[in-house]
């Protein structure tokens, strides 16, 4: 049977422009409840969530802890299969199409998960091998990447355990980039770095953006981070998205000054105020 | 044609990455790895020693063939451990360090993946066995093993690690099914294997429904063999009665290893166990 649906959402999807087509997109999580025998607890980690990203645009979805952001994140990479809706990753299924969709994603994470008795140089070597990468090709390419994102080449034989959170945060980076990405997901790249490694690791997705054809979704709870990095910021709240537009439109669309009021007034709660349903959804999404 | 062959080549370097990865890893480890083959070493001269014990204790026996025969036993047993070892550690150590969303979002294949973890788990292996081998039957006991004949003993071992890889395959899955528990039902699956194999003793001592079940363990045929070689002198073209069973048992496991990680992949992304927490 011919399915109208999804010749239109392919045809939207491999038009030229469109990076990422997310639409109705759910995921829920089962548990077990400790506070009932045998019991299930069921939480939506993302609830008919939709929005497209243009290709080489920066896109911020900001949200709380347990809002469904690394749900989302973990959606697009394919190491979760959605419970309702799609995603499509410059025309390919991020479910019947996975290992297309892997072939152009790449990501950084809060925690930047090496093997941490393995030196910088070891770490993106076998990384770069996954995505079939000679040892040959990246004998000249990771000093490089790693010279580019400020890493000293004299403790590029260091094991990962020997370097600061900043220093790691870099290393991941330079993974990231090192397999040319098309889709580079950012799942707050910053938390917990101190202020300069901060400013470092934004000013080096500064440069991506500027210099690479990568379209960028950055997840995170840093307002500032948020408008100064992204054309488009998303408010994702207990796994519905609120709103996708630029920070002024939203400040305009909220009437209030401060993107945080914006947030305020699109949740009804504070930025940083977490309720105790935020801490059990945060287990599951 | 030509995609098909970036494709295989791109596949080849990816498995050759989880072969350098776990080489810089068994670099890094070295130390622990020699403690662990002390342990390995201490296990094995234990149950060595049992034949010594039994002519001390007035039991005739050869001595020097019932040694051997035990040595066999313990060092196919701690091969075996090995390999399930790396094998389980795809999932395991990657969750441990955190690396394993990476690892599972690159777009390198299961079927390569594995297979890279697997030839990398057989090398190691294999350096392991014979140097415990060597270690025992030389250094220690001063065996003699006037026929034995060490190459289709080692080409016997290297067929039936395709079964035990097929197997292992299996088994790894359990760790993103259980991250708690899971490595530990390895063992389980080690020992089983080998409580039907006749490790230490012949099949034939054992129940009848377990002499069934050994009929499709691979190393009941890789013991036999092994042991013909060693003790009896056995050449390549004599042990084809152990060789088909094992070329046979390994053609249906290694895609039943696969499809069976492949479900329980599709299970922990269903429900978000591919993740660093559990």
């Amino acid at each position: 049977m011919f399915d109208v649906g999804e010749k239109v959402m392919e045809a939207v999807s491999t038009r030229r422009g469109v990076a990422v087509d997310v639409r109705e997109l759910r995921k829920e999580f089962r548990r077990k409840d400790v506070r009932r025998r045998g019991g299930k607890r069921t939480r939506v980690a993302l609830d008919g969530v939709s929005f497209t990203l243009e290709r080489g645009e920066t896109v911020a979805i900001l949200g709380q802890n347990g809002s469904g952001k690394s749900t989302l994140v973990r959606l697009l990479s394919t190491l979760l299969l959605p419970d309702g809706g799609s995603a499509v990753v410059f025309g390919h299924d991020v479910v019947s199409e996975s290992r297309a969709v892997r072939r152009l994603v790449n990501r950084v994470s809060v925690e930047a998960s090496f093997f941490k008795k393995m030196s910088a140089a070891e770490n993106l070597g076998y990384a770069a091998r996954y995505y079939g990468m000679t040892a040959r090709q990246t004998k000249d390419r990771i000093p490089a990447i790693l010279e580019r994102v400020g890493f000293p080449s004299d403790r590029r034989n260091e094991p990962m355990e020997n370097l600061s959170r900043g220093m790691q945060q870099k290393v991941a980076l330079a993974r990231a980039l090192l397999t040319s990405p098309v889709l580079l997901l950012l799942d707050e790249p910053t938390t917990g770095l101190d202020p300069r490694s901060k400013l470092e690791v934004q000013e080096f997705i500064r440069e991506i953006r500027s210099n690479h054809d990568s379209t960028i979704l950055l997840c995170t709870h840093d307002l500032d981070e948020a408008e100064a990095l992204a054309g488009r910021v998303g408010i994702l709240d207990r796994g519905r998205l609120l709103a996708l537009e630029p920070a002024d439109d939203l400040r305009r669309r909220y009437d209030t000054p401060t993107l945080e009021e914006a947030f305020f007034a699109a949740t009804g709660r504070e930025f940083e105020a977490e309720e105790d349903e935020d801490d059990d959804r945060e287990v599951f999404a | 044609m030509r995609a098909l062959v970036s494709t295989m080549r791109a596949e080849l370097v990816g498995a050759g990455g989880v072969v350098e990865r776990n080489y810089y890893l068994t670099k890094r480890y070295i130390w622990w790895d020699v403690a662990w083959f002390v342990w390995t070493v201490a296990n094995t001269l234990t149950i060595v020693f049992i034949a010594k014990g039994i002519e001390a204790s007035g039991g005739t026996l050869d001595v020097n063939a019932t040694m051997t025969t035990l040595l066999i036993g313990a060092v196919v047993w701690a091969y075996l451990g090995i390999l399930f070892e790396f094998l389980m550690e795809t999932v395991a150590w990657e969750r441990w360090e955190g690396t394993i969303e990476y690892t599972f979002m690159a777009p390198l294949s299961r079927a390569m993946h594995l297979a890279g973890q697997g030839v990398f788990a057989i090398l190691y292996g294999l350096v392991r066995a014979t140097f415990l081998f060597c270690v025992c039957a030389f250094l220690f006991f001063n065996l003699e093993m006037p026929n034995a004949q060490y190459f289709p003993a080692f080409v016997v071992l290297l067929v039936a690690s395709i079964s035990f890889i097929g197997i292992g395959m299996m088994m790894s899955v359990l760790p993103l099914i259980s991250p708690e528990k899971g490595t530990q039902l390895g063992f389980v699956a080690q020992g089983t294997l080998l409580v039907v194999s006749g490790v230490y003793y012949p099949v034939s001592v054992l129940p009848e429904w377990m002499q069934w079940i050994a009929k499709i363990s691979p190393a009941t045929y890789a013991l036999d063999g092994i042991r013909g070689a060693i003790l009896d002198g056995e050449g390549l073209s004599s042990m084809w009665d152990d060789i088909w069973p094992l070329l046979v048992i390994g053609v249906v496991s290694v895609p039943l290893g696969l499809w069976v990680f492949a479900r329980g992949e599709q299970y922990a992304k269903k429900h978000g166990k591919l993740k660093r927490s559990g």
